[in-house]
């Protein structure tokens, strides 16, 4: 019984790590921002009001419990329109848009994501006042989605 | 698209809010991934939801391929009346898929 790996095996281990395709290109720093710039139009992003619940330690990043949501009953004058939530590690900036409607409740949302790495989710809330509030986590994924099957 | 599972409660009391939580079985390929020949696999979501009751819009959302596997949505109405509440999928292969449930309000 041979213990240690033969030189064939090893050399033909290396060529195939290479042989894998490059990992998708990641969504960076700039695109998420460009992509909070096209909801805010500019206007300036204020800490609060909104809250972002996440794990912060994520061992499968295929799918992730969110919430988020603002918990204080707002005036109807500043009532929040929309939230809006942005992964900075993930390929793509987007993860959801959400729009809450005469009927809606309250402005919150759960679901589950997709997290491609350890990243800095951003979340965007637009009231009806014309501001903007966020939250962030910055979380650890221990295994990636998006990438292969699993 | 397959059938949804969609949990409502049947009655509420008028002005409360209630929660809707509704799961849909879909793939959700994100189109970032490869097949084993090296070939990218086309994305193929649910890119979005609307949810109206007795006409009038509750919650509407985007999805990204951020959005998991099965894509699985809580979110809120406020009880005005009895009446359908009516929800709509729409995937990139142009599918739709619609359900309703009844709610009665006291």
């Amino acid at each position: 019984m041979r213990l240690a790996p033969s030189r064939r095996f090893v050399l033909g281990a290396g060529a195939a790590l290479l042989a894998l395709p490059a990992t998708p290109a990641r969504a960076t720093k700039a695109d998420v921002a460009a992509a909070i710039r096209a909801i805010t139009g500019g206007a300036p992003l204020r800490p609060g009001r909104v809250k972002l619940d996440l794990p912060l330690l994520v061992e499968n990043g295929n799918a992730v419990a969110m919430t988020v949501g603002v918990a204080d009953p707002l005036p109807a004058a500043e009532r929040v329109l929309s939230l809006h939530v942005f992964a900075e590690g993930n390929p793509l900036p987007n993860v959801i848009h959400a729009y809450f409607g005469p009927r809606s409740g309250a402005p919150r949302l759960a679901t589950r994501i997709r997290l491609a790495t350890s990243q800095t989710i951003v979340a965007v809330a637009a009231c009806a006042d014309g501001t903007f509030w966020t939250d962030s986590v910055e979380l650890l994924v221990t295994l990636a989605a998006c990438i292969d099957d699993l | 698209m397959p059938r949804p599972l969609i949990n409502v409660p049947k009655k509420v009391k008028r002005g409360d809010a209630f929660d809707i939580r509704i799961l849909i079985a879909h793939p959700m390929e994100s189109g970032q991934r490869r097949d084993d020949k090296g070939q990218p696999i086309p994305r193929e979501i649910i890119h979005s939801f609307l949810c109206t009751y007795g006409g009038e819009e509750v919650f509407r959302a985007e999805f990204f391929p951020a959005i998991s596997a099965n894509p699985f949505l809580t979110f809120s109405a406020r009880a005005v009346d009895s009446g359908q509440i009516v929800f709509t999928w729409t995937d990139d292969l142009g599918a739709t898929q619609f359900d309703s449930v009844e709610i009665t309000v006291e």
